[in-house]
């Protein structure tokens, strides 16, 4: 059978291409041409080729900031999902419960990055902060604007405190979608709880939990706000992850040039990460 | 090797008589009207070895019922007894039950083997009684030569096919409940996996209790059928005897295809009066103190005749193997089944009932 050549349906493609276009092409085709030229301004611009590539790959500053960033998304990653698993796996599956639960969990999602920031500022401050003053009242020296291990352990409980709660609801979905004759027929294999938690439940939580460490890594790896407001990036350069040292690069100093590379390397690290896991952790999917 | 598979095949005559007494059960905190109860005084006794099912439309409670005697659901009143123990108070482990459900239960995330392997596992049973037992399993069902594959690769009815398995590798379980395991199965694969499990049964001998709500899975799989209807099991018999004496009207149209026609009828002194017309029926009616009378009689026993109760035909339909006439009488719809060569007068005809297998229910209940 010939197919009836048809190009008009092309028009209707065009608002959507008009409107990417405007929200993502042509602000990344800006970051594109700053990132292979010089400017000093005035719409004068010079050829430098991948010099500024070669400048931030081999820079130790963005080899020190893209360490902090990897270890803080690893130690996020690795406390909120078992956390966040374990909390849906303690939730009640049904009764008046289940409302409360679910609206208590939501709330640290609907607080403002930079509301949260702001909050956990004033409460880690260890002369007035209920958390600082108390940990200083129990004999610990605690200061998270001056010593190093502090502000991470701070800006680490922070983020703990506002996502958790996605993987949570997250986890609780995943578990609440499995049918109940799962557990049934565990029950009469004679299947212990640590067996139906590996072979039901993880496995049939899989996908939701791909999405979850996918979101969780993705928010995490491009990190701002918070850390911003609440240790400005210190103390010294001890927070100051990809972000914070990008807007300082670009802002700060106005090297447009080099921040501009930076930006293009650090967008492909975090696509190449999430199409490498998502990749793996759906190569045995079957097609159905 | 042989003689350990004799030990084994030993450990399948180990199975148990079933007894049911006076169980109910309600979902509900309090009862104040029998439609709270999910199902209402139920008492069955099944023999060891037996194939049973479980008839009736969704929501009549039958699901309760298996779910009761596997354990998963403590019932509000009654006992459990197998083999006159009761064991009310046990866990589904401690049971020893099998039960395969509507959908195929698998481990994903494991090969054929290791989930069939996963109830022997869990009770610690040595390694190479497993592999024996697995193998004979899998071989029975025609599983072996998927065995290493994952199990989350098959289909619909090869993973069925896990879910029976996982139950018959266990070599003692006292009983084998099925919860309508067909109902995700291809309508042609249907046919072959019921025989498959009926041939199971020939060969194993064990305890199946089927749940269905499909008569010709009922009637075709179980020697014994309980049908039951809001609760409650309305009869309890062999095919035949559903079919023949159903002992509520209920069991009547539910079983048969068309079902029994069912006619109202008024009861003076010992005669049954149908649309003004006295009629013969199986029974000899001595009480009536019933607010509802009727008749039962299947299409298959009712024929033309010169005299008897007068209806319209309204339609013929011819189904290849038989008739089905469509009639009205003067109080109510009659269905009739008659050879495909048989000719069907139009327009006004009369109606005769065979009388053995004509009955008079009062209200629903055959009035013996």
């Amino acid at each position: 059978m010939n197919k009836t050549v048809n190009q008009k349906a092309w028009f209707f493609v065009i608002p959507v291409f008009v409107l990417v276009a405007f929200n993502a092409i042509i602000p990344l085709m800006t970051v594109v041409n700053y990132a292979f030229q010089e400017t000093f301004g005035n719409n004068v611009f010079m050829w430098e080729g991948t010099r500024w590539f070669k400048q931030i790959m081999l820079s130790e500053r963005f080899h020190a900031s893209l360490g902090r960033q990897f270890l803080f998304t690893f130690i996020i990653l690795f406390i909120q999902i078992p956390l966040g698993i374990g909390i849906a796996l303690t939730m009640p599956k049904e009764g008046i419960g289940v409302p409360v639960c679910l609206v208590l969990m939501s709330m640290p999602l609907l607080i403002p990055w930079n509301v949260v920031g702001a909050m956990w500022n004033i409460f880690a401050l260890p002369d007035i902060g209920f958390l600082g003053h108390s940990l200083n009242a129990l004999g610990f020296d605690y200061n998270f604007t001056q010593q190093i291990g502090d502000a991470w352990f701070t800006t680490i409980l922070m983020d703990v405190w506002h996502w958790t709660s996605l993987v949570v609801l997250l986890s609780y979905a995943g578990l609440r979608s499995i049918q109940p004759a799962y557990y049934q027929a565990a029950e009469i294999d004679g299947a212990s709880r640590w067996a139906i938690f590996t072979k039901i439940e993880l496995p049939k939580m899989k996908k939701v939990l791909t999405i979850a460490i996918l979101l969780r890594f993705m928010d995490s790896f491009m990190i701002y706000t918070e850390p911003f407001v609440l240790t400005g990036g210190g103390p010294g350069n001890a927070t100051a992850f990809l972000s914070i040292d990008l807007v300082k690069m670009a802002l700060g100093q106005f090297d447009l040039g080099p921040a501009a590379a930076m930006s293009l390397i650090y967008f492909f690290i975090v696509l190449l990460v999430c199409w490498v896991f998502y990749t793996l952790m759906m190569r045995n999917e079957e097609k159905s | 090797m042989s003689l350990f598979i004799l030990i084994k095949m030993k450990g399948w005559y180990l199975m148990a008589k079933v007894t049911l007494k006076g169980l109910s059960h309600s979902y509900l905190k309090t009862q104040s009207s029998d439609a709270d109860w999910a199902i209402r005084g139920v008492d069955i006794d099944w023999n060891d070895g037996g194939a049973y099912a479980l008839l009736g439309p969704s929501g009549c409670g039958k699901t309760t019922l298996l779910n009761i005697i596997s354990g998963l659901i403590t019932p509000t009143k009654g006992d459990i007894l197998f083999d006159d123990k009761i064991i009310s108070g046990l866990s589904p482990v401690e049971r020893n039950i099998a039960q395969i459900f509507q959908f195929p239960v698998i481990y994903d995330t494991m090969t054929v083997y290791d989930n069939l392997a996963f109830p022997l596992k869990n009770r610690k049973i040595p390694e190479e009684e497993i592999k024996v037992k697995v193998h004979e399993i899998a071989e029975m069902l025609e599983l072996s030569s998927t065995l290493n594959n994952r199990a989350s690769g098959l289909t619909a009815d090869g993973k069925q096919k896990i879910s029976l398995g996982r139950g018959l590798v266990r070599s003692d379980v006292n009983a084998i409940m099925f919860d309508e395991p067909l109902t995700v199965i291809d309508p042609h694969l249907k046919w072959i996996l019921r025989s498959k499990l009926k041939e199971l049964h020939q060969k194993i001998n064990r305890t199946m209790i089927y749940v269905t709500h499909d008569q010709t899975e009922a009637l075709t799989f179980a020697d014994q059928v309980v049908v039951m209807h809001e609760g409650q099991i309305v009869q309890t018999g062999t095919p035949v005897e559903l079919f023949e004496k159903p002992k509520h009207t209920f069991v009547g149209y539910f079983i048969g295809s068309p079902g029994m026609n069912v006619l109202p009828c008024q009861i003076k002194g010992n005669d049954v009066i149908v649309n003004g017309k006295k009629i013969e029926t199986h029974q000899q009616i001595k009480k009536n103190n019933f607010n509802k009378t009727e008749v039962g009689v299947r299409p298959e026993f009712i024929s033309f005749s010169n005299e008897g109760i007068p209806v319209k035909v309204l339609s013929v339909s011819n189904t290849g193997r038989h008739k089905i006439i469509d009639t009205e009488s003067a109080t109510g719809k009659i269905k009739i089944i008659a050879k495909s060569n048989e000719d069907i007068p139009s327009g006004s005809a009369f109606l005769k009932f065979k009388k053995e297998y004509t009955y008079t229910y009062g209200d629903s209940w055959i009035i013996e």
